[in-house]
């Protein structure tokens, strides 16, 4: 056959993880930053700017599971067995999260504050497991038979528990410039002060990560820093770097939508080189997406959907965001 | 961990979730069945009465739908979490068909719900109309796959194993497999059943209180229609499903009859009540008629049915569980039957809406669908086992290999979280419900959409109810 049906279907996964990290990232990220807010207006406020479009964000987190299943079922069988406490609990975070969005506005105003600390807790749960995840994904699984052959508390390292920390800083920052685009005056000040030291950690993480990731994966240090892949990876940290520093002046000079867009560059940009370590393999370090794949009657049936559907999903999440363009004031309530 | 091995606890978590998921899809399949009804009525006959139902009922809807998304999140990963064998073996045939279903939800989120939620005002009444039936359909092809995907793994075709997993070779056969057509319909009849004494109980509880309004008066007339012309249609289809059980399940239908063996020449007799022991191999304390089983399942005097020492002991599932939620499951069937005749009569007489025995009848029938829809999912999973997909995998081969130990954190957490989240939401619906529905509601409805606050990625911010009191309810004030 000549079309390469794994390809297509690890790029729409990968697409949709993508989407869902630059989507959710941000308004996990008010999650994290609730702390930092303390009136109750600008939470509200806070809420206001994500609550037209983050349950559609979370379209793309079942979407991936029911792909993953779908097109890679050894992949989604291995690497979700593998990472089993972290999904969960990341699931149970996301759960109370949704439930307590909602909740947090039909409840009395002596009672908000259970649900701030509901939704708080949810997301920094979720935020973090995530981090736990991506690093246990990294190290990559062994393998045996068809079956992940490691320990329960494998994917507890420090490399990992540091990306748990890492991305919470990331959707921090996510979540900050987003603000600093929905939002002006006091809150907009506030966001704009803590901008500039989150992007320095941010930049520290980013650091940490890439002299780690290939100092205890020789096998990542060799595809880095190979001839010539070194030359065709290089401009990757460098495009960081040149986009930390412009997402920097971003901030100083109080601009409101480049810094959310810059950010989403420093995402996409530590995104491929998570790609670029890893692929073709979907469960790290040896098992590619041809060698998990389903059969092919699976994975075209389940194209025929998901080219019909997803653009359609597209559009709509589109339309959401034209319609809810602009800045978000105090006063346009939820009610 | 309590005795249990790390099987036991994996299976009592995804019962724990999936009983927990379950209620929220049937009653959204019930209810956007509901509101299409409704909303072609009032299209039809211009009466405000079914604009308001409308407008009542659409805010429950929301709320329920979005508790379906966030507790469907779950049921997406715990496949590969709990039971990556299985996953692995059969997730070529099961992965598409939970896509479908995935991507079919989606699309309804997508397209139309926000019409159907928000789009009161901004469009015309034949597409609003249009919009809530396209929901409506979208629900049961949504069931329509998950259906698919539950009935072939109780009877499996349309496959071949290579290299010890299964490779889906015809994609109809897979689908339309033997026990699909009657799962199918037994499940969505079900879905329709449990809405509607939903939503009798709903009325009967204002009616109980003195509060009357014809909005009232209809939601539980058209209950009741439907319990006395739907439930017996759901008993009849249940007979159909047991034959076809009988056809490729034959253990099962011998575990839910308690039946262990056949006497040479003598037809089956049915055991109406008795203690099925697994270990004595006997139903102890029974009663039964001779005879009866073999007239009901065979539909004739000489032919016998199945019994279970038929089957090794380690293919029987487990009779003491489903003996009793098959008869639990019946029983509320007959019980809905009842309901809907003595309805009949009443409404006959005129006493519908007065006779107090009989609101208090419909508001105890409430729950009533529910508890047997769970009934019913015991009976039909408990009864595959030992197998997860019938005769290719067995349960104890498909698990994940997690500790017992963490398995009941996990499920700890579940209970912990779920008792919480879904609490509360269930107490919201509760409470919207307990507003009723007002005359005239229909007339001023709020607006939303994509991108807005109220919104249809958001189904739940379609209802404006308050959690819980606030000073001046006149909720609180009432009661």
């Amino acid at each position: 056959m000549g079309i390469d049906l794994s390809l297509i279907w690890a790029v729409i996964i990968i697409f949709g993880i993508m989407m869902y990290v630059v989507m959710d990232g941000f308004d996990l990220g008010i999650g994290i930053l609730f702390p930092f807010v303390r009136d109750a207006g600008s939470r509200d406020l806070m809420m206001n700017t994500v609550a037209p479009v983050w349950d559609g964000n979370e379209t793309w987190l079942v979407l991936g599971g029911a792909g993953l299943f779908a097109a890679f079922p050894l992949a989604y069988s291995v690497v979700l067995s593998a990472l089993y406490l972290p999904i969960i609990l990341m699931l149970i975070g996301l759960v109370f999260r949704g439930v307590a969005f909602e909740f947090r506005f039909k409840a009395s105003k002596t009672r908000r504050h259970i649900w701030d600390k509901a939704f708080i807790g949810g997301s920094l749960l979720a935020t973090f497991t995530q981090g736990v995840a991506l690093g246990a994904f990294i190290h990559g699984f062994p393998v045996q038979g068809r079956e992940f052959a490691g320990g329960p508390f494998d994917w507890l390292t420090p490399f990992s528990l540091f990306c748990g920390l890492g991305l919470i800083v990331a959707y921090a920052l996510l979540g900050c410039t987003w603000l600093i685009m929905k939002t002006e005056g006091e809150l907009q000040k506030r966001m704009h002060d803590i901008g500039i030291p989150l992007v320095w950690v941010v930049l520290a993480v980013i650091g940490i990560v890439s002299i780690w990731t290939p100092l205890t994966h020789p096998a990542i240090a060799e595809r880095w820093f190979s001839l010539p892949n070194l030359f065709w990876f290089m401009p990757v940290p460098i495009l960081v770097l040149l986009c930390a520093f412009a997402l920097m002046r971003s901030i100083q000079r109080y601009a409101h939508y480049s810094p959310f867009i810059l950010t989403l560059v420093l995402v996409f940009l530590g995104y491929s080189g998570l790609g670029i370590s890893l692929w073709p393999n979907i469960i790290p370090p040896s098992v590619s997406i041809w060698d998990a794949a389903a059969p092919p009657q699976s994975q075209g049936f389940t194209l025929v959907g998901a080219l019909f559907i997803i653009p359609l999903i597209l559009v709509y999440t589109a339309w959401s965001y034209y319609v809810f363009r602009g800045k978000v004031r105090p006063g346009e309530a939820y009610h | 961990m309590f005795g249990l091995e790390a099987l036991d606890l994996a299976r009592i978590q995804f019962a724990f979730t999936i009983s927990f998921h379950i209620v929220f899809p049937a009653i959204t399949i019930g209810l956007a069945s509901y509101l299409a009804v409704l909303e072609g009525l009032w299209l039809r006959t211009g009466n405000t009465l079914y604009r308001d139902l409308y407008h009542f009922w659409a805010k429950i809807f929301a709320v329920n739908f979005g508790m379906g998304v966030v507790s469907g999140l779950v049921m997406a990963y715990q496949f590969g979490t709990n039971w990556s064998a299985f996953s692995d073996f059969a997730g070529a045939v099961t992965g598409p068909l939970l896509a479908y279903e995935v991507l079919t939800a989606f699309f309804l989120e997508a397209g139309f719900l926000g019409v159907m939620l928000f789009g009161w005002n901004r469009v015309g009444p034949g597409l609003h109309f249009f919009s809530t039936l396209m929901v409506a359909i979208g629900t049961l092809i949504s069931t329509f796959w998950i259906l698919a995907s539950n009935s072939w793994m109780h009877t499996p075709q349309g496959h071949e194993i290579i290299d010890g997993r299964v490779v889906p070779m015809d994609w109809l056969a897979v689908i339309f497999n033997p026990s699909f057509p009657y799962r199918l319909a037994h499940m969505a009849v079900a879905a329709f059943l449990a809405t509607a004494f939903f939503v009798g109980a709903s009325a009967a509880w204002h009616l109980l209180r003195g509060r009357d309004n014809p909005a009232l008066r209809k939601m539980l007339s058209m209950a009741m229609w439907m319990a006395l012309l739907v439930a017996p249609v759901q008993a009849f289809i249940g007979d159909l499903h047991g034959l076809n059980t009988l056809e490729y399940q034959p253990a099962k239908i011998a575990a839910m009859e308690g039946h262990w063996e056949n006497r040479p020449a003598e037809p089956t007799p049915l055991i109406l009540f008795g203690w099925p022991d697994m270990e004595r191999e006997e139903t102890r304390f029974k009663l039964e008629i001779p005879a009866l089983g073999s007239l009901i399942l065979t539909h004739s005097l000489d032919k016998q049915v199945p019994a279970l020492k038929e089957f090794a002991p380690e293919d029987r599932p487990n009779a003491t569980v489903v003996f009793w939620t098959f008869r639990l499951m019946v029983a509320l069937g007959l019980l809905m039957i009842l309901t809907g005749v003595i309805a009949s009569w009443l409404r006959w007489r005129g006493r519908l809406y007065q006779s107090r025995p009989f609101l208090h009848l419909v508001l105890w029938m409430g729950p009533s669908g529910i508890i047997a829809i769970l009934a019913g999912l015991y009976t039909t999973e408990i009864g595959r086992q030992p197998w997860v997909a019938y005769g290719l995998l067995r349960t104890a081969d498909a698990v994940s290999s997690h500790s017992a130990t963490q398995l009941g954190v996990t499920l700890a957490l579940f209970v912990l979280v779920y008792f919480a989240v879904f609490g509360v939401g269930i107490g919201y619906v509760l409470r919207l419900v307990r507003k009723g529905p007002q005359l005239g509601e229909g007339a001023e409805t709020g607006s939303g959409g994509p991108g807005q606050q109220r919104t249809p990625a958001r189904p739940i911010s379609a209802a404006d109810e308050h959690l819980e009191h606030e000073g001046g309810d006149h909720l609180g004030e009432r009661n």
